[in-house]
Parts: C-alpha cells; sequence; structure tokens
C-alpha cells in the first residue's frame, strides 16, 4: 500500500536535499524542490514502479508578490490512477524570469495546461511546441492574473470611482 | 358521460373600435389620400421589425419569456425571429459579451443591411454590469452603436417590451435621409464601419 510516508521517503532517498517542504494538508503530500529539477523529479515519479504518478490532474500558477526571487509558484497534481493517491509538487521562480522547462513530453495533458498558466501568469515553458495563449483575446498584451494588476478593467474610463466603492 | 359544459356564452364586446394602427397625418379627398412617403414608409417598417436574438446569457431566457404567449412580442409585428443577419432589421444583444465574442458580434451587425437598429439588454450588454473584469466587453457601444439600453439584470419582459417601444419610436420618425447623411457616415466611421 502506497502511503505518504513512503511516497517521502522515495523522494529524499532520490533527490537528498533536494527536495522539500513536505506538508500533508487535508491529508494530501505536498513537496517543492528548485525550478531546474521540476523534469527529473516529475520523471521519476512516473517511471519508478512503485510510485506511478503517470496522470497530470491539474497544473496551474499562484503569484505571491511579497515572495522575493520566489514570486511564481507552479503547482503540479499528480495521481496514481492504481493506488488512487494524489500529491502535490511545487516549484518557485523568479517573476523577472520565469522560465520553467515544459513537461509536455511527460505528460500530454500538460500541453493547453502550460498554455494556460502562460496565458494567466506568463510562466515561460521552456520546450512547450506551441506556447500562445489559449484563453484570452489574443491582443491581450499582459497577464491578467498576475496581481500587480486591477482584477477590474485597467482601460474602462466611464466608472466613477467613487459610486463603485473604490474612491 | 359527458358534462355540461360551456365555453364563451357571455357575448364581450371591444372597450374601443380595434384598429391595427392610426394612419398618419395626411389629406384625405375623394379616393385619395395625400402623406409624406417617409411617415408611410416609417410605419411599415415599425410594425414588422424582424428581431435577431443575440442571446448569451439569463437575459436571453427572459427573452424566451417575451417571445411567449404571455407578454408576446409577435404582437407589436415581430413573431419573425430570424437567425439570419441579412434579414433582420434589429440586432438585440443580450447577455454578457465577453471580449473574445466581440469581433462576432460585430461581424453580425456588419452582416445585417441597412437599416439596422440595435438594442443592448440587461447591465451587461450596456455596461459590463457586475463583470467589471479584463475578459468582459465593458458595453456593446464601444463595438457597435446601440440605439436603446434597457436597464436590468436581467430585465423583466415588460421593461423589454418598453425598449422594444422605444425602438418602434425611432424607427417611425426615421427620416428617409438620415442614413445617408454626413453626421451618420461620422458615427460609422467612429467605430470603424464604412
Amino acid at each position: 500500500m502506497l502511503t505518504n510516508d513512503f511516497i517521502k521517503n522515495k523522494l529524499v532517498e532520490k533527490f537528498g536535499e533536494n527536495v522539500s517542504d513536505f506538508s500533508e494538508p487535508y491529508g494530501m503530500l505536498t513537496f517543492s524542490s528548485p525550478k531546474e529539477l521540476n523534469l527529473k523529479v516529475l520523471q521519476f515519479l512516473y517511471d519508478n514502479e512503485e510510485l506511478k504518478f503517470r496522470f497530470l490532474t491539474d497544473m496551474c500558477a499562484v503569484h505571491y508578490p511579497d515572495n522575493k526571487g520566489k514570486e511564481l509558484a507552479v503547482v503540479y497534481h499528480l495521481h496514481n490512477l492504481i493506488d488512487n493517491i494524489r500529491i502535490r509538487y511545487k516549484i518557485f521562480t523568479d517573476i523577472s524570469k520565469p522560465d520553467i522547462f515544459s513537461a509536455t513530453a511527460l505528460y500530454s495533458t500538460a500541453n493547453w495546461q502550460e498554455r494556460e498558466t502562460f496565458d494567466f501568469f506568463g510562466v515561460n515553458f521552456v520546450g512547450h511546441p506551441n506556447l500562445k495563449r489559449i484563453m484570452n483575446a489574443d491582443e491581450m498584451d499582459y497577464f491578467p492574473m498576475r496581481k500587480e494588476y486591477p482584477l477590474e478593467d485597467p482601460k474602462r474610463i466611464d466608472k466613477d470611482d467613487e459610486m463603485f466603492g473604490r474612491g | 358521460m359527458g358534462r355540461p359544459v360551456q365555453f364563451n356564452v357571455h357575448k364581450k364586446p371591444l372597450e374601443t373600435p380595434y384598429t391595427i394602427t392610426e394612419a398618419p397625418a395626411g389629406h384625405t379627398g375623394q379616393g385619395f389620400f395625400a402623406t409624406k412617403l417617409d411617415d408611410v414608409v416609417g410605419l411599415a417598417r415599425k410594425n414588422s421589425i424582424w428581431p435577431l436574438p443575440f442571446a448569451t446569457s439569463c437575459c436571453g431566457i427572459e427573452f424566451m419569456a417575451l417571445m411567449g404567449a404571455h407578454y408576446d412580442l409577435a404582437r407589436f409585428g415581430s413573431e419573425r425571429v430570424s437567425f439570419s443577419p441579412r434579414q433582420c432589421d434589429l440586432l438585440m444583444v443580450m447577455g454578457t459579451i465577453a471580449k473574445k465574442m466581440a469581433p462576432i458580434v460585430k461581424q453580425v451587425y456588419l452582416q445585417m443591411a441597412e437599416p439596422r437598429w440595435v438594442l443592448a439588454m440587461g447591465a451587461c450588454a450596456t455596461s459590463g454590469g457586475v463583470f467589471d473584469t479584463y475578459s468582459v466587453l465593458q458595453g456593446i457601444d464601444q463595438i457597435i452603436p446601440v440605439d436603446v439600453y434597457v436597464p436590468g439584470c436581467p430585465p423583466r419582459p415588460e421593461a423589454v417590451l418598453d425598449g422594444f417601444m422605444r425602438v418602434q419610436d425611432l424607427v417611425g420618425k426615421e427620416s428617409l435621409r438620415r442614413r445617408n447623411s454626413e453626421r451618420y457616415a461620422e458615427l460609422m466611421k467612429e467605430y470603424g464601419i464604412l
């Protein structure tokens, strides 16, 4: 039976100091590693005969503006379909150089999900075959889910701030 | 065994004589009636507006009630709801228009033949409504000229009927030369439409 402790020990055995920040919010194993190792860690989780995390449920990004040098988090949600175990894997990157290796070669589902992450957060996935906007209008010239942009339409002039509670 | 049921046993006389519409002002004589061409064309147009529903969200549901038997837009000469823009007179935009949807609304408007009118129904179509966000168009008047705005979220069918009657009013009173005027050309140019 695959347990969180077993997965954790396997990872530490393979990567040692490089995997860190283990926690289990709501019973789901969560950890992180330096961003350069993301493909190595994913490949290990995929290939290992006991772990078999071969399904990428979801990937997304989070913007932490106060986390200097680690502003953008990219989060992978992986699923072992045989033992029905899910884990969460985070990597952090500097927002001024948000280059991350693309996981498209490993997981085909990563293709559109990385495009979406690029679209909303501007994470540059190195090696992605077709990294362009997927949800928003092609003409958009910013990444709307980054917290440096207001949620409201910034080009709007006809709304009176006082009337809308932002005076 | 049949039951003794009777329908329509009481005569209900009309309260006022039933007329489809009032005749425009003019001179009547023995066997002729003279009036302005503008008025006659306006009369014909305003009582046979073909709407094109562009329904994207909850306002569209309210529009279905408007077309139904209870509110019945057909009373105003608009039972023919067309889904082909070429034959339509009135574009009814109902619902949130995302920025990615904007070129499609404009395309539909461009495909309509002149003379054409636009009715924006509900808060979203008129101003973006509560969706003051990066992905939603802040009112369709950013891309096409709008004749009548109907406020509400969503508006009651009565409100849309009122808006529709205002469109009828505009259509009936419009000068035949308006669409050839310089002012109209300027308006179209503002929206990048030639």
